[in-house]
């Protein structure tokens, strides 16, 4: 149901000027829209600077040699499938369907928390064979760029446990469905912007 | 959400009202899949002339951006998606400035300086 422009003649036609405030929903779905968008120009700015240094390995190997493919497709699988499994616990949640809610955010907080282990484990191995932040400009800007998707993750994880807690004791109130619709938007935006690490940093690599 | 449509505008993600199905999700899967598969099918090939494969990895993860902006976080081009629309055009717009812009300074810097060891042989 659009807004299939009313003419002036049909009866009960309201002008926009006199339609009132926009509902609560929609302004803070839209500031949490304009927050997301934000957030993906500081991604933007971290793109750029490994951008410029991914050539700068100071005689330390190229990300071609430190990257394991199978190992990045299986973190993109599983954010992929982290956010389909987010999709259907939004639904769920608007039908507010208990058992199922808690089956998909459960879902989809395993498989967040298995790419944020997966990462984990390969920046350990990274650093435990020398290649730390401090080794060259291109792992500096690698770190940064990864670690700072990492931590959005855990930010996210974290929001879905509280979530999880506000479900049981407060119900499918209103605000708690509004609460869980920003979350949901904040990790289908994660996901966005993990096709361009995984595109850039991973495929990209020479 | 429960949301009626709303002449204001309505928010991002927000489907409307009895549209909303596993569905949609499910077709967003099997097209971020295939890209998926093929970004990764792309990168280690030799099957695609290798100049070209950053370009074809470049079309591949746009497209899939897309597919999640359409099926997942439901942005359109209806009437009641303009101002999220606009958002997202000037959000890709400030992406585009801050990536090019920053790549072409620095290759230019980097063409305009002097190489490593002339410079150190001056300081001497």
């Amino acid at each position: 149901m659009s807004v299939v422009d009313p003419t002036a003649s049909t009866p009960g036609f309201v002008p926009l000027s006199r339609r009132g405030p926009a509902p609560i929903q929609a302004v803070v779905g839209y500031g949490f829209w304009l927050f997301l968008l934000s957030d993906i120009i500081i991604f933007a700015a971290l793109f750029a600077t490994y951008a410029v240094l991914s050539g700068e390995t100071n005689g330390g190997p190229p990300g071609a040699t430190l990257f394991d493919k199978t190992h990045v497709f299986i973190e993109t699988a599983c954010l992929l499938l982290s956010s389909v499994t987010c999709g259907f616990a939004s639904l769920a949640v608007q039908r507010r369907d208990k058992v199922f809610a808690y089956l998909w955010m459960v879902a989809t907080f395993i498989l967040g928390a298995l790419f944020l282990h997966l990462e984990w484990s390969e920046f350990a191995v990274m650093v435990a064979s020398g290649n730390a932040p401090s080794r060259s400009a291109f792992l500096s800007a690698f770190f940064t760029l990864v670690g700072t998707h990492g931590l959005h993750v855990t930010i996210g994880l974290t929001a879905l446990a509280v979530m999880l807690l506000q479900i049981e004791t407060l119900g499918f109130s209103q605000k708690v469905r509004g609460r869980f619709y920003c979350f949901s938007l904040f990790w289908h935006a994660l996901d966005i912007v993990w096709i361009g690490v995984f595109t850039i940093v991973y495929l990209g690599a020479r | 959400m429960q949301i009626e449509s709303e002449p204001q505008g309505q928010a991002p993600g927000v489907q409307e009202q009895g549209r909303a199905t596993g569905r949609t999700y499910l077709v967003g899967l099997f097209y971020a899949v295939i890209l998926t598969l093929a970004s990764f099918w792309a990168a280690s090939t030799n099957f695609i002339y290798a100049p070209g494969v950053p370009v074809l990895l470049a079309v591949l993860a746009i497209a899939q951006m897309g597919v999640h902006l359409v099926f997942f976080l439901h942005i359109s081009s209806a009437p009641d998606q303009t101002n999220n629309f606009l958002a997202l055009a000037f959000g890709t717009f400030v992406v585009g400035l801050v990536v090019f812009g920053s790549m072409i300074i620095m290759s230019n810097l980097n063409h305009a300086m002097m190489p490593m060891d002339e410079l150190m042989r001056m300081q001497r």
